[in-house]
């Protein structure tokens, strides 16, 4: 470990201690607005973790995500909520292998569409079981957790992604996904087990988005399919890390923040029209800001310097 | 120099795409620290026989042998570590890493593995050989033509491969850089690699080739040393067609 990265990872700490004061402030709406800013820090950055460096789009994340809301919801009158979460983790984990095995052979946008309609299966399977087996279609989540501690326990999970993704970039597991990213079949000649890095990576962000689903579940007391698996969930993960940067490890964040705030105006002011809003943000940074907000500070910081040099 | 080892053999190799036969009942064997000339007119099944061997492309028929043990039907991945390491036709860098980073790819997952310390000494070592020290730490969006064909050349090394692809690694070098190419693999042919070069410039094959395997219509029509089969009346049919034989 060298000055830099020790410096980074007390900065980290930092942010993250400072976060943790939030609730102190005894704002409920600023409380709210930090639940929504943790999920999505946690659900964007893990999504980064695989589709940065390998460019494979996952739109999975709502299914994985409402796989965890559901696993909470189902377990939690008979099971201690901590194992329920251990639960949700391991079978996020497990269907994102099952589906990484099934499509990582696949490229581009073929992958892309299945991990669309994966949510919406999922989503219509529970219904389905739900209407014939079960005695009615939503399912309550009473707990005693308050919003601190939901709060606080994206805090860790934030901090738990960010650990890992820091192993995994030095790791040559991240290595290999980013020799993927760039030739897939000079990855394979250099001796890089493909399929199995690409599912590996992707079982790790699929785990992730169960667990902030099981993490969520309280927050919502009632779960009904369309709630846990909503195809904008993928959408928004996928619209925030890209407009951070899906490069580097924190880039998703820098997206996040300036995100959150702006939905929560539009969907303050222009409740009917958000769908159409998230398009036009969808094409906006695809067109004006490709590489992220963070490549794009990186390009001008290289222009600055190359200027002065 | 011992000489009899044989390091990789071809048997019977076959390979279909519907209807065309590409690569027809080709047959050959590599000794070790042999440097041996894959050539033909285009069109002739030598790159698909490059890409057989790596695994690019899977066998229809036939058996592809590293030093006794089946490598044909395996992946890609599991025949470079057992010892196979190429370049492209179509020269292939990693865009988005540095020219040092292209050549930890070659050594972090491969034949001989290395990771850390011993992965950067070791891309070091193998850049100075192909003369990019000096651009280690540049983009490989920097780098010219030739360098380029260099950094391919030192990521296949750097695996330290128990046999070298070369996919027509010398095409497209101007007079001057052909000569630097030429003396690089010559260097490499001296360190006691084994090399298969596929090749279309003469002056290279007749300088670096212990034997050559001469392909038309994917077929073998010749074997034997640069000189030999370079004189063979159906080797010159068919690279400059009937009237000329």
């Amino acid at each position: 470990m060298n000055g830099n990265e020790l410096r980074n990872i007390l900065l980290a700490a930092a942010g993250l201690g400072l976060a943790a004061l939030l609730p102190l402030t005894g704002s409920g709406y600023l409380l709210s607005l930090g639940v929504t800013v943790a999920m999505y820090t946690v659900l964007a950055t893990s999504w980064a973790l695989f589709s940065g460096p390998t460019h494979y789009i996952s739109l999975a994340t709502g299914a994985f995500y409402g796989l965890g809301t559901y696993v909470v919801a189902v377990g939690i009158d008979t099971l201690p909520y901590p194992v329920l979460l251990l639960i949700a983790f391991v079978a996020g984990g497990v269907a994102a292998g099952l589906v990484g095995l099934a499509t990582l052979r696949l490229s581009g946008v073929y992958f892309v569409i299945f991990t669309l309609g994966l949510a919406e299966m999922i989503r219509q399977l529970v219904t389905w079981v739900q209407n014939n087996w079960g005695s009615h279609r939503g399912l309550y989540v009473l707990t005693d957790i308050t919003e601190e501690i939901i709060y606080w326990e994206l805090l860790a999970a934030a901090a738990l992604v960010y650990l890992v993704g820091w192993w995994i970039n030095r790791s040559r597991l991240g290595f290999a996904l980013r020799i993927i990213g760039n030739d897939e079949v000079v990855a394979a000649h250099c001796g890089i087990n493909t399929a199995r890095s690409k599912v590996l990576l992707f079982m790790v962000s699929g785990s992730v988005a169960a667990l902030v689903g099981g993490l969520l579940a309280p927050r919502w007391t009632y779960i009904e399919p369309a709630i846990a698996f909503s195809a904008m969930l993928s959408f928004q993960v996928v619209i925030m890390a890209l407009l951070g940067g899906a490069s580097r490890l924190w880039g998703p964040l820098v997206g996040v923040i300036p995100f959150t705030l702006l939905w929560e105006v539009i969907s303050g002011h222009f409740p009917n029209q958000t769908t159409l809003l998230l398009g036009v943000a969808f094409l906006l940074i695809v067109y004006v800001i490709p590489n992220g907000i963070l490549g794009r500070l990186e390009q001008l910081y290289r222009a600055a310097r190359e200027g002065a040099g | 120099m011992a000489r009899d080892r044989t390091v990789l053999s071809v048997r019977g190799v076959s390979k279909r795409f519907g209807g065309l036969v590409a690569v027809s009942d080709m047959s050959f064997d590599v000794k070790e620290h042999q440097v041996m000339g894959l050539i033909g007119p285009n069109g002739s099944g030598k790159t698909t026989m490059m890409n057989l061997i790596s695994g690019a492309l899977r066998l229809s028929s036939g058996q592809i042998s590293l030093q006794g043990s089946r490598i044909s039907g395996l992946p890609a991945q599991e025949i470079n570590r057992r010892g196979v390491a190429r370049t492209f036709q179509l020269v292939r860098v990693l865009p988005t890493l540095s020219v040092f980073d292209n050549v930890i790819a070659g050594c972090a997952f491969g034949h001989r593995r290395r990771w850390g310390r011993d992965a950067e000494d070791h891309a070091h070592d193998i850049l100075e050989r192909v003369g990019l020290e000096a651009v280690a730490l540049a983009p490989v969006s920097s780098l010219t033509y030739i360098d380029q064909k260099r950094l391919e050349l030192a990521r296949a090394l750097a695996s330290d491969p128990e046999i070298l692809l070369l996919d027509e690694w010398l095409a497209g070098l101007n007079p001057t850089e052909l000569q630097t190419g030429i003396e690089l693999i010559k260097d490499l042919r001296a360190d006691g690699r084994t090399i298969i070069l596929v090749e279309h410039v003469m002056d290279a094959i007749r300088s670096l080739c212990d034997a050559c395997v001469v392909m038309n219509s994917g077929a073998k029509i010749a074997e034997g040393s640069p000189g030999e089969v370079l004189a063979d009346a159906e080797v010159i049919r068919a690279y400059l067609g009937d009237d000329d034989a």
